[in-house]
């Protein structure tokens, strides 16, 4: 799990934030505005792609986007099934 | 008692003096959007009246009443007149929706320049072409966009300075950059206005094409009569309404009535700067107490997605009226709104050229779920014959959406672009791109664009800015971009793609050309899909045919495919 996190935190700076500003596992990512919701999209493809996963439309909310430690909550998901 | 009162009554007695007789405007005076929004209200009686209420991503607050507002805008105006930024100059402003932007732009009409707002997730591509074009002075920006800037400073040679308003004390600026905290700057009392009038221009709003570059929309003083009046009797903005416009000022609903119309009215109004989430909407509705709601379809269908249950949670009976813009609004939205909210979203029609509200549904009308309303009143709008430019003679035959030119917040011309401008007008009408059609009681319903442009979340997207930037991606051969049906968005960016001969179509290049695109425009300019094939269709000539592919897309017949090559 720490790996995933750790992963998921990476992408999400290389990709999405664009100063110096710190992201950590609880920052909140598409309410604190650094993922916006048509941004999402690339974030959902990227961990489907990386895990080898689907992800369904109606559990990729916001909130469950919120955070990489939501993210990787939500991912868990669907690597155990 | 709204307003407009009886709309039958004001469409018969309707002039547009009413708006400058109430805002003591008299042809050939000086007209200044930046005083009318600040220093006016404060001569009306209001200066602690709470203009201004922002509350960031992680709850913080600030707040700034309408003697602030002045102050702080004059704050913004002194120290760009000091900076050497003079009339006309265009100063963009690159930044969240905090409150220097809604500041700054007041404070940058006072000096007379022109205030060119650009969305602040528009990538280096995208900026430099509106930059460029504009050949803008100066960026007023934050910490966190200015690498966007830096990575293009070598291509702007005019661009002479960039403002950083939370600049870290502790790190070194770079080459043009200068620190300026609004919060902290002198304000001074008495700052010269620029005598502005009518005809001076004011804001520059980019908007996308079918084809060719973004044009510049350029406005002027005057519109603030338009926005003012439609701010009053369409929004219906009463003295002791909270109002929540949740449009950025990158586009033009933030500034027409996120800015202007809201405080030209002189209301309170509420920011959110935070991404969305169905429950911190709610709860910020619940905290401020917001009365007046204007959204977007977007935003009220994610809304619906959330579900009924999360509403609940809110006390949300503060809210008396509602209203949304940006694309049409769906029948089954405004039905929702009415059984969730106890009140009807009014969809109202208007776009980044007209400056202001054209076609709209109003407070007390009867509402036709689905319909985008009636003209305001001193808008001559109809459907025309889209051969003939002629409007029909009868109801509910669909064709061009048109306007009589001469509504004070009108477009002037498309910057550097008057050829483009003129061919915006066709037998004396202005054509907005969009059809529609009329029924037997004078409703507009909107049938779609005109042209390819594609219209995402209320946001247009040109489909040759998207190929354009596609094309310079190392694996692609050739693109064409289309829309996609989308729930949420109404429509969604896909872009169908050739490989150059050594790439191979996979999910990771899927991603990476996806990620590329919306690094050089903007999220919104990012395809949503990608797919890869072998070629592409094309007219015998080599000319894409994007309609075959459009109708691939929305389910539609073909139609002529005489002329596609292979056939």
């Amino acid at each position: 799990m720490e790996d995933m996190k750790e992963v998921v935190r990476e992408y999400v700076v290389r990709e999405y934030v664009e100063d110096d500003s710190e992201v950590t596992f609880d920052t909140p990512l598409i309410s604190g505005g650094i993922v916006d919701s048509f941004s999402m999209v690339s974030l959902k493809r990227f961990l489907e792609n990386k895990y080898k996963i689907s992800i369904p439309d109606d559990k990729a909310t916001p909130e469950a986007f919120d955070s990489v430690n939501k993210i990787c909550i939500l991912v868990q998901e669907f690597t155990k099934a | 008692m709204s307003n407009i009162g009886s709309y039958d009554d004001r469409i018969k007695n309707f002039d547009w003096s009413i708006a400058e007789k109430e805002l003591d405007y008299q042809a050939g005076n000086v007209i200044n959007i930046g005083w009318y929004c600040s220093d006016r209200i404060c001569k009306l009686g209001k200066a602690d009246k709470p203009a201004l209420i922002w509350e960031g991503s992680s709850g913080q607050e600030k707040r700034y009443t309408y003697n602030e507002l002045r102050l702080t805008s004059n704050a913004v105006g002194q120290f760009l007149r000091d900076l050497g930024i003079k009339p006309e100059d265009r100063v963009c402003l690159f930044m969240d929706k905090i409150p220097e932007l809604y500041i700054g732009f007041l404070g940058v009409l006072k000096t007379g320049a022109i205030v060119q707002p650009l969305f602040s997730a528009f990538g280096d591509e995208s900026l430099i072409v509106r930059l460029d074009n504009a050949q803008t002075t100066a960026v007023i920006t934050q910490r966190k966009h200015a690498p966007k800037v830096r990575k293009i400073l070598d291509k702007m040679p005019y661009l002479k300075h960039i403002i950083i308003v939370d600049a870290d004390p502790a790190k070194p600026l770079s080459e043009r950059e200068i620190a300026f905290d609004m919060d902290k700057a002198p304000k001074p009392e008495n700052f010269e206005i620029h005598p502005t009038k009518a005809e001076s221009p004011s804001v520059l709003h980019y908007t996308s094409g079918t084809t060719g570059q973004p044009k510049g929309v350029k406005h002027v003083h005057y519109s603030l009569i338009s926005q003012y009046l439609t701010a009053k009797w369409v929004l219906d903005l009463q003295d002791s309404d909270i109002y929540w416009c949740t449009a950025d000022p990158g586009w033009v609903t933030g500034t027409s009535y996120g800015i202007i119309g809201a405080f030209s009215n002189g209301v309170t109004q509420c920011v959110l700067d935070a991404g969305f989430s169905a429950d911190n909407w709610y709860k910020f509705i619940e905290k401020h107490k917001i009365s007046m709601w204007y959204s977007a379809p977007t935003a009220i269908r994610s809304l619906m997605k959330a579900g009924d249950e999360v509403i609940k949670k809110y006390n949300l009976s503060s809210l008396r009226h509602l209203a949304s813009v940006g694309e049409p609004l769906n029948s089954e939205a405004v039905i929702w709104s009415e059984k969730v909210f106890g009140k009807a979203f009014l969809d109202t029609y208007w776009q980044t050229e007209t400056g202001s509200i054209m076609i709209t549904n109003f407070p007390g009308m009867k509402i036709k779920p689905g319909s985008m309303g009636k003209p305001f009143p001193g808008i001559t709008a109809t459907v025309i014959d889209a051969d003939k430019y002629e409007p029909f003679d009868g109801p509910g035959k669909i064709g061009l959406i048109a306007i009589k030119p001469g509504w004070p917040s009108m477009m002037r011309t498309y910057w550097r672009n008057e050829e483009t401008y003129q061919k915006k007008f066709r037998n004396g009408w202005y054509l907005p791109g969009d059809r529609s059609s009329i029924d037997s009681e004078g409703y507009f319903w909107f049938v779609g664009r005109d042209d390819d442009v594609i219209n995402t979340g209320g946001h247009l997207v040109s489909p040759f800015e998207v190929e354009s930037a596609l094309l310079e991606h190392p694996a692609v051969a050739e693109s064409a971009v289309v829309s996609k049906p989308d729930f949420v968005n109404m429509e969604v960016v896909k872009a169908f793609v050739t490989l150059k001969p050594g790439f191979v179509a996979s999910k990771d290049l899927d991603l990476e050309i996806m990620n590329f695109v919306r690094k050089k425009l903007s999220p919104l300019a990012m395809p949503q899909e990608i797919e890869f094939i072998d070629n592409l269709p094309k007219t015998r000539s080599g000319k894409i045919m994007r309609r075959i592919l459009h109708a691939k897309e929305w389910g539609e017949e073909i139609g002529d495919t005489s002329t596609l090559e292979n056939d």
